[in-house]
């Protein structure tokens, strides 16, 4: 069953058109990647889901529903949870205020501060947390923002280059909470251009190129598409 | 309660905090005993002002909207009041004309906050559009000099300003003096706990998230634009309330207390004090305005030309206000005393936490 629906979806700005015509499904319970080489439209396609960008054409629909013209806080209030490819924290308060801020729709008192203890030690913040976000490490800031993105229990979780600054000790340790979170039912769509880490989650693959859809499937198929491994890949990594 | 209190965006927390502020809370209410009308009477006048200082705090501190349109909110309460004062009668019905008069501030406050926000204006533009709205009622109000502008019975009167309505009363008893002084004090604390409450309360934390990162506050689900109209709502309520008790107080008001000259000054209250922090602007605020007006009464020009002063050194060496950053410094020094580390400087005590606005 989809989740999201996107149907010849397109966005221009002004001459240029960096998405155009784009249909994509993502299924409840998949974890889903978005590759593609540098201005394939990728991150272009992820703030149109997400709704930082309004589309020139087409629809997006969440859970059977047309979200297209909807503000991004009433698709989070759908279930949507979204963490875009800068750290994007609250620098100025402390760790703890940050998973608050996030959970605090959702549950109060001490079953609040339960979850916050829980998500900060999930993600290894628990001897930082009073600290001001802002004094973290560029990977602790990316872990921070999955944590509030996870705080919200989300039925979609959006990420946009999750590991983008991360160790590879980190990055392998961000897909293992991912596909940790995918197993208890979450749907993920991840964009990425660390093929390592694509290879650990991902269980569908949809490839843009030049701001269109040039392949989808699973990811030893389009490991194994020439088309693909040329424009994007490199021979070397498709075989 | 005690929790949204003593919560994590107010400094002054414990047991400390809170026995010094009783005992300043029972010096202020000892104080008209000992001193005498006229010092009382000046010290009510102070306090008129503090509650426009509080609510520019909350916006700008709390909320990041830089607004230069305290006095705009403050002329509307305080003409709202002379003209409900005047059209109502005297007597109790003057409680009625504070509290409407508010309101209709805080309706004000709504319909402009409303285009701006709505609308994307943000940052500097916010407070270009509110000096803008200011600047234009003040000037709307020196040409109502003719007997052509009046509102029933009440005149508007251009730059000679409107008078002739009652001050404060309940029944035949005229607020004024000592028991003005007393309603000034009760009105500051309720409205500093009720402050503190809010930005510590879910909405608090939702208003500092809009401030650090709006964007990052709408992906948690937030309606950002809501709580930053309530922000704005209740701080320029805050302008109307000094307006209306300014009015009272005087029975006289005047377009020079909303055009630029005075819609700067609350700016230099807050910046100078702290813009982050209730307390500090409480007690900066308090403070410049008893050394502005003991100047004044040598020379306003010096006044100004101080008022100016402080706002560059403020800028220069503690953006964060010079009252927090004092507040920080001896904090920070008591720490390191008993760790035995070196003192930080002014400077370090006083950098901007957020440098949004």
């Amino acid at each position: 069953m989809a989740l999201v629906d996107v149907k010849g979806v397109s966005k221009r700005f002004g001459g240029l058109t960096a998405v155009s015509d784009v249909d994509l499904t993502v299924n409840a319970g998949e974890v889903h990647c978005l590759i593609g080489p540098n201005g394939a439209g990728k991150s272009t396609l992820f703030k149109l889901i997400v709704g930082l960008y309004p589309p020139t054409g087409g629809s997006i629909l969440f859970d059977s529903v047309d979200i297209t013209n909807e503000r991004p806080y009433a698709r989070v209030q759908r279930g949507m949870s979204i963490k875009m490819q800068a750290p994007s924290v609250f620098k100025e308060l402390p760790v703890r205020q940050n998973i608050q801020i996030a959970l605090q729709e959702r549950l109060s008192g001490a079953e609040r501060s339960a979850e916050e203890d829980r998500l900060l030690t999930l993600l290894d913040l628990a001897q930082d947390s009073d600290k001001l976000a802002g004094a973290l490490s560029h990977g602790q800031q990316q872990w921070l923002e999955i944590g509030m993105a996870l705080a919200l229990q989300p039925q979609l979780l959006l990420l946009d280059e999750p590991t983008a600054g991360m160790s590879p000790e980190e990055t392998f340790k961000t897909g293992e909470l991912i596909k940790s979170f995918n197993a208890e039912g979450m749907t993920v769509l991840v964009v990425e251009h660390d093929m390592a880490f694509v290879r650990q989650v991902a269980q569908r693959v949809t490839v843009l190129h030049l701001g269109k859809i040039f392949a989808r499937g699973d990811l030893e198929t389009i490991l194994q598409d020439e088309k693909v491994a040329d424009i994007y890949l490199g021979q070397s990594h498709a075989h | 309660m005690f929790k949204l209190l003593d919560g994590p965006q107010t400094l002054g927390r414990g047991k400390i905090f809170w026995s010094c502020f009783l005992a300043v809370l029972a010096g202020a209410l000892i104080y008209p005993v000992f001193a005498d009308s006229y010092d009382v009477g000046n010290f009510s006048y102070f306090l008129i002002w503090i509650f426009m200082a509080l609510g520019l705090c909350l916006m700008w501190g709390y909320g990041g909207m830089l607004s230069f349109g305290q006095t705009f909110f403050f002329g509307i309460a305080g003409y709202g009041y002379g003209v409900l004062a005047i059209n109502m009668g005297g007597g109790t019905t003057t409680i009625a004309a504070i509290i409407l008069s508010v309101l209709i501030a805080m309706a004000a406050a709504a319909v402009l906050g409303y285009f701006m926000i709505w609308g994307g204006i943000s940052g500097i533009f916010f407070g270009i559009v509110t000096l803008s709205a200011t600047l234009v009622l003040a000037f709307f109000l020196g040409q109502t000099a003719g007997p052509e502008w009046h509102i029933g019975t009440a005149r508007l009167n251009g730059f000679n300003g409107m008078k002739g309505m009652d001050p404060l009363a309940v029944g035949d008893f005229y607020i004024e003096g000592s028991a003005l002084y007393y309603v000034m004090i009760a009105l500051i604390v309720i409205v500093y706990i009720a402050l503190r409450m809010l930005v510590n309360s879910s909405v608090g934390n939702v208003i500092v998230a809009t401030r650090e990162n709006p964007q990052r506050a709408e992906m948690l689900g937030y309606d950002v634009r809501k709580y930053q109209l309530l922000t704005f709502v209740i701080g320029s309520g805050l302008a109307g309330l000094s307006g209306a008790l300014y009015t009272s107080w005087g029975q006289f008001i005047t377009p020079s207390s909303i055009g630029l000259p005075a819609a700067a000054m609350p700016i230099v209250w807050v910046a100078f004090s702290g813009r982050s922090d209730l307390t500090a602007t409480l007690v900066g605020s308090f403070l410049l305005l008893f050394g502005f007006q003991t100047i004044t009464v040598y020379s306003q020009q010096a006044a100004l030309v101080l008022m100016g002063t402080l706002l560059l050194a403020t800028v220069m060496l503690a953006p964060q206000g010079f009252v927090l950053g004092i507040g920080k410094l001896v904090v920070d020094w008591w720490t390191r005393r008993r760790r035995r580390e070196p003192a930080p400087t002014l400077a370090d005590a006083g950098r901007l936490q957020s440098d949004e606005t």
